[in-house]
């Protein structure tokens, strides 16, 4: 009912507003004025609009500066954060002058020199002077800006020190996980192709190569006995064809990493990337500890995904097949700012800010910056908890490790998921 | 010599054929290119409704997240709005829908299409276009493409989503979003006849630029209108290609099993074949396009302003050639300046610093066009018809979409704001504001020359002052929700409680913005009743100088009933001292000893 109400009320606005415009267009045309002649009081009323529109445009500008500045995000909780702050305040106080000159002038001259008959406007194609005048002072403020911000851009993007604490942000749809060195210091090396249930970022260890190749063992013999003797659908075969031969190149894949990894090892012994990984905190919590430099490493499982930490004016994108990285000192604990914020439950949040699917508007972790004791504490209990707990004796390489019964079920689970599809 | 002689053929021919032309051949297949402008303009205004309406259903979700309104779910039915509420995947393919139709088919297509059509042969003083067969496929290919994106939002799985900038690997992983499936796939080819169009209309544009002035219409003589559209139609050639093997790319990367852009994914259970592309590759094949693709929707709008603020002040343009330096400028400098779109996909920093001095050097030839335009209406005599109020408008969000364009191009301060609510603001405010109000500008002045009608002036007014203030407070508080720290193409943003402090702002912009979209039912109304209903137009409403005022009302064949018009002067003379008229047209000739500016 309401629906209908509302309904009727637009369309008898619109022919209301028609019938209006019908009217007044014949009553001119019976006073015989023509559509294009823009009378004085038109023209007058207008202008006047123009002023007040210049009046109502700074007026809306400076409520919503005063009705909403603490609203904006909080200081800085980091030491280039801290530095883009007062950037971003200096250029505001520059690009605020000219906003206020440029519209000043434009709003007042379109209201100021209306049409009169009796006048002729100012005769004045060019003057070069001032042409040279305007191209010049914006240059040189513009140079001033580029200096500026230059400056900071390149004190931002510096490599970061080698003494820097080392965290990974592995980004996926629609979570992020941080991954910490273990005791050696190093974060190991990853390969897509090792990610299983028990091993979501893919972290290269002799022992993930030998359990996944055997996963893939199964799942391929699977899948083709499957082919070999069920009667499937056409669409189903093709799809199931696709997926074995899927299977059976990264298998080659994975073989050709090991190999790689044997020689990477047999080079450099324990400080091959490959020994680094088990040992590593694959945790769903993003600790950080204050005033210490810290470098992100950033990598993503599937389509891009961008780190955004607005209160540490920090942000990078997460793209699949390579690292990014960042580098920040947050300079604020989450208790410190709790008390600035006066906001018992406030977090530091991280967000992803590249469009990734469904729920990218909901991809997010809290970040907790500590002092540093309390983040020892905390990594001393993250420790207890490495990737893959160290064996009793280092498995030679390529010998056949019998895979953790877990893993081994997501095979006949997903045979037994496509038996029941038909 | 050329030039002349191919007129002469031209109007030769023109007198030979008089036959009455078939409904098909003067309405449909027209080869006539004010008919082709105006079939441009008609069907830009109808993909801008839908793409206006898309806009009200997200702004409806974004200010009261999760509620069902009958509006949603009147246009998207139970299976994308269940309730009314909007889902998760819908309001992705509306976003990207929404930015799609009203970059490339409203403010590219709709806005050059319709004006470069319309004017250039009429200002330029020739009988069409250089090629009328390739102007009407240029249009068809036009029409094409906007049946197959509008096609696209009926297919399973729903329309593109990954955003108008189709980054991959979202748009190209069916499994990573359901847009990407046959959504996607329409998407690309909609855009691959849309560039065909776009192609075939800009070397048309150059070609008639370069060959078919009028005797006396030297470069230097003519209006900015035209120079700008020269400059959006080179901008066009030379970087809807690129975009054309962008897509292509991304086409053989989800259809062939090549990894143009794809490595190391790890989706639905399984890592995919993909190996040793490269995502950023497809952002820098993008943004090649992207950049100049601001100006080729910018450019002409800024030309259309150029002309009506110049006739409507009475007074020449303040520094015609300072003008035409600034467009070859701002079109040199747009392709250079790509990779501020890129600043934090971990591009060299070297490489960042480089992209941010040249796109501050292009604030400069804008900057430089802002003072021409203010210092065009001091101590004018002004005339302030709708179309110049759009035009004074268009100067307004200029100035207010430039100054914030500074913060985005600083490398460091775009870090904190990239793909906020900052961005958004800033590019609607300088790309789509001010290209639609040098559109509605254009349309106001040059509808008595299409359609041989007049739109009625008190509506205009109407439909300026509501579409203004709502501009404004649409797009000015999204600075601020921007500065709040709030993600673009978020869904809701009442997940956690960071935004809670915004929340009214987003409420505001949606109050906004629906009066403002229903301020364009005014425009529609005046825009069609004043085709049927319209009082008839003069030769000449505003006191132009400009050629195409010196053509008969009634359309022909040909524009010029006799030989063509000779140009004796530029077409600025507004006002000029020692003259009978406040105007002089360009076929005017100079008296004894009269400079000619």
């Amino acid at each position: 009912m309401m629906k209908l109400l509302i309904l009727i009320v637009v369309v008898l606005g619109i022919l209301a507003v028609a019938q209006l415009a019908r009217v007044y267009e014949l009553t001119s045309r019976l006073r015989g004025k023509r559509e294009e002649d823009i009378s004085a009081s038109d023209n007058r009323f207008n202008g006047r609009m123009m002023w007040l529109f210049l009046v109502l445009y700074f007026g809306f500008f400076i409520w919503l500066v005063v009705r909403y500045k603490d609203k904006m995000l909080p200081v800085a909780a980091s030491e280039h954060g801290v530095e883009t702050d007062w950037l971003m305040d200096f250029n505001w106080w520059i690009l605020i002058i000219a906003f206020v000159i440029t519209n000043v002038l434009l709003f007042w001259f379109a209201g100021k020199y209306l049409y009169n008959k009796d006048r002729r406007a100012f005769w004045q194609p060019h003057n070069n002077k001032l042409e040279l005048a305007w191209t010049i002072v914006p240059a040189a403020v513009l140079a001033v800006i580029v200096i500026y911000g230059l400056r900071t851009w390149i004190q931002i993007t510096a490599p970061a020190s080698p003494d820097a604490m080392v965290v990974e942000l592995y980004a996926r749809q629609f979570d992020w996980t941080a991954r910490y060195p273990g005791a050696d210091g190093g974060l190991g090396a990853t390969d897509v192709r090792l990610i299983n249930g028990s091993n979501q970022m893919g972290i290269v260890t002799r022992e993930s190569i030998s359990t996944r190749l055997a996963e893939l063992d199964v799942e391929i013999s699977a899948t083709d006995s499957m082919l070999a003797h069920a009667i499937l659908a056409k669409t189903k075969t093709a799809e199931l064809t696709d997926q074995v031969g899927r299977m059976r190149r990264n298998k080659s894949r994975i073989i050709n990493l090991r190999t790689l990894m044997e020689l990477d090892i047999a080079e450099k012994g324990v400080a091959s990337a490959y020994m680094h990984g088990a040992d590593d905190v694959v945790i769903k919590e993003f600790h950080l500890p204050v005033r210490k430099e810290v470098k992100l490493l950033i990598r993503s499982q599937d389509v891009i995904h961008s780190v955004y930490l607005p209160h540490l004016r920090a942000q990078m994108n997460a793209v699949p097949g390579m690292t990014t990285t960042i580098k920040m000192v947050p300079t604020i604990t989450t208790d410190s700012m709790r008390t600035i914020m006066k906001d018992e439950v406030f977090d530091f949040i991280l967000l992803c800010n590249k469009i990734c699917g469904a729920s990218h508007y909901n991809m997010q972790m809290p970040l907790i910056v500590t002092s540093a004791p309390e983040h020892e504490a905390w990594m001393a209990e993250a420790y207890k908890k490495p990737f893959q707990p160290a064996p009793a004796a280092p498995a030679p390489p390529g010998a056949p490790v019998v895979p953790p019964t877990d893993t081994t079920l997501v095979a006949p689970a997903a045979v037994a998921e496509a038996n029941t599809t038909h | 010599m050329g030039a002349t002689a191919t007129a002469q053929a031209v109007n030769h021919s023109h007198e030979v054929h008089h036959h009455e032309e078939s409904f098909i051949s003067k309405y449909v297949f027209s080869h006539d290119h004010k008919m082709i402008s105006k079939q441009f303009l008609v069907t830009a205004i109808l993909m801008a409704w839908v793409a206006v309406i898309m806009s009200v259903i997200f702004r409806l979700q974004l200010a009261w997240p999760g509620e069902g309104f009958a509006f949603t779910n009147f246009f998207l039915g139970d299976k994308w709005a269940p309730g009314g509420v909007l889902d998760p995947n819908m309001y992705l393919a509306l976003v990207t829908i929404h930015g799609t139709i009203m970059v490339f088919f409203v403010l590219t297509g709709g806005l050059s299409g319709t004006f470069a059509n319309l004017l250039l042969p009429l200002q330029l003083g020739a009988r069409d276009m250089a090629s009328g067969f390739i102007n009407m496929l240029s249009y068809w290919f036009f029409f094409m493409s906007s049946v197959i994106m509008l096609a696209s939002l009926f297919v399973e799985g729903g329309p593109a989503s990954s955003g108008w900038t189709v980054y991959p690997p979202l748009s190209a992983l069916p499994k990573a979003i359901p847009g990407s499936g046959a959504g996607m796939t329409l998407w690309l080819v909609s855009m691959t006849l849309f560039i065909a169009s776009s192609l075939m209309g800009g070397l048309n544009y150059v070609v008639t630029i370069m060959n078919l002035r009028t005797k006396g219409m030297k470069m230097t003589r003519m209006p900015l209108t035209v120079w700008a559209l020269f400059l959006t139609a080179v901008l066009g050639i030379l970087s809807f290609p690129v975009l054309l093997s962008a897509c292509l790319l991304l086409l053989l990367d989800r259809s062939m099993g090549t990894s143009f852009y794809l490595s190391d994914i790890y989706m639905a259970g399984e890592a995919l074949d993909h190996s040793g592309g490269s995502p950023v590759l497809f952002q820098h094949l993008f943004w090649f396009l992207g950049h100049p693709e601001v100006y080729i929707v910018l450019l002409p709008a800024l030309g259309i302003t150029s002309e009506i603020i110049s006739t409507n002040s009475r007074k020449p343009i303040f520094g015609y050639r300072a003008m035409i330096g600034s467009i070859l400028a701002i079109g040199f400098l747009s392709f250079i300046v790509w990779g501020h779109h890129m600043f934090i996909t971990g591009m060299n920093p070297f490489l960042g610093s480089v992209f941010v001095f040249t796109t501050l050097l292009i604030a400069i030839p804008s900057a430089v066009k802002v003072f021409n335009y203010i210092t065009t209406l001091w101590r004018a005599n002004i005339v302030l018809t709708p179309a110049m109020l759009f035009s004074i408008g268009l100067v307004a969000t200029f100035i207010a979409g430039g100054l914030t364009g500074i913060i985005l191009a600083d490398s460091a301060l775009d870090i904190n704001v990239h793909d906020t609510y900052f961005v958004v603001a800033h590019f609607h405010i300088v790309m789509g504001m001010s290209a639609i109000f040098g559109m509605f500008a254009g349309i106001y002045h040059w509808f008595p020359k299409m359609y041989g009608k007049m739109m009625n002036t008190k509506l205009g007014y109407a439909h300026f002052w509501i579409t203004f203030f709502c501009a404004f407070g649409v797009f000015f508080p999204m600075h601020f929700i921007g500065l709040a720290g709030a993600p673009r193409r978020y869904y809701s943003y009442s997940e956690f409680r960071m935004f809670d402090g915004v929340v009214d702002l987003n409420i505001i912009v949606t109050a906004f913005a629906i009066v403002g979209a229903l301020a364009q039912v005014i425009f529609t109304y005046n825009f069609f009743y004043s085709i049927y209903r319209g009082p008839k137009a003069v030769q000449n409403p505003w006191r132009s100088n400009t050629l195409e005022w010196t053509t008969p009302v009634a359309h022909m064949h040909g524009n010029w009933p006799g030989p063509l018009p000779v140009v004796y002067r530029w077409p600025y003379d507004y006002s000029k001292p020692g003259k009978a008229e406040d105007w002089v047209s360009q076929i005017t000739p100079l008296e004894d000893g009269e400079e000619e500016h």
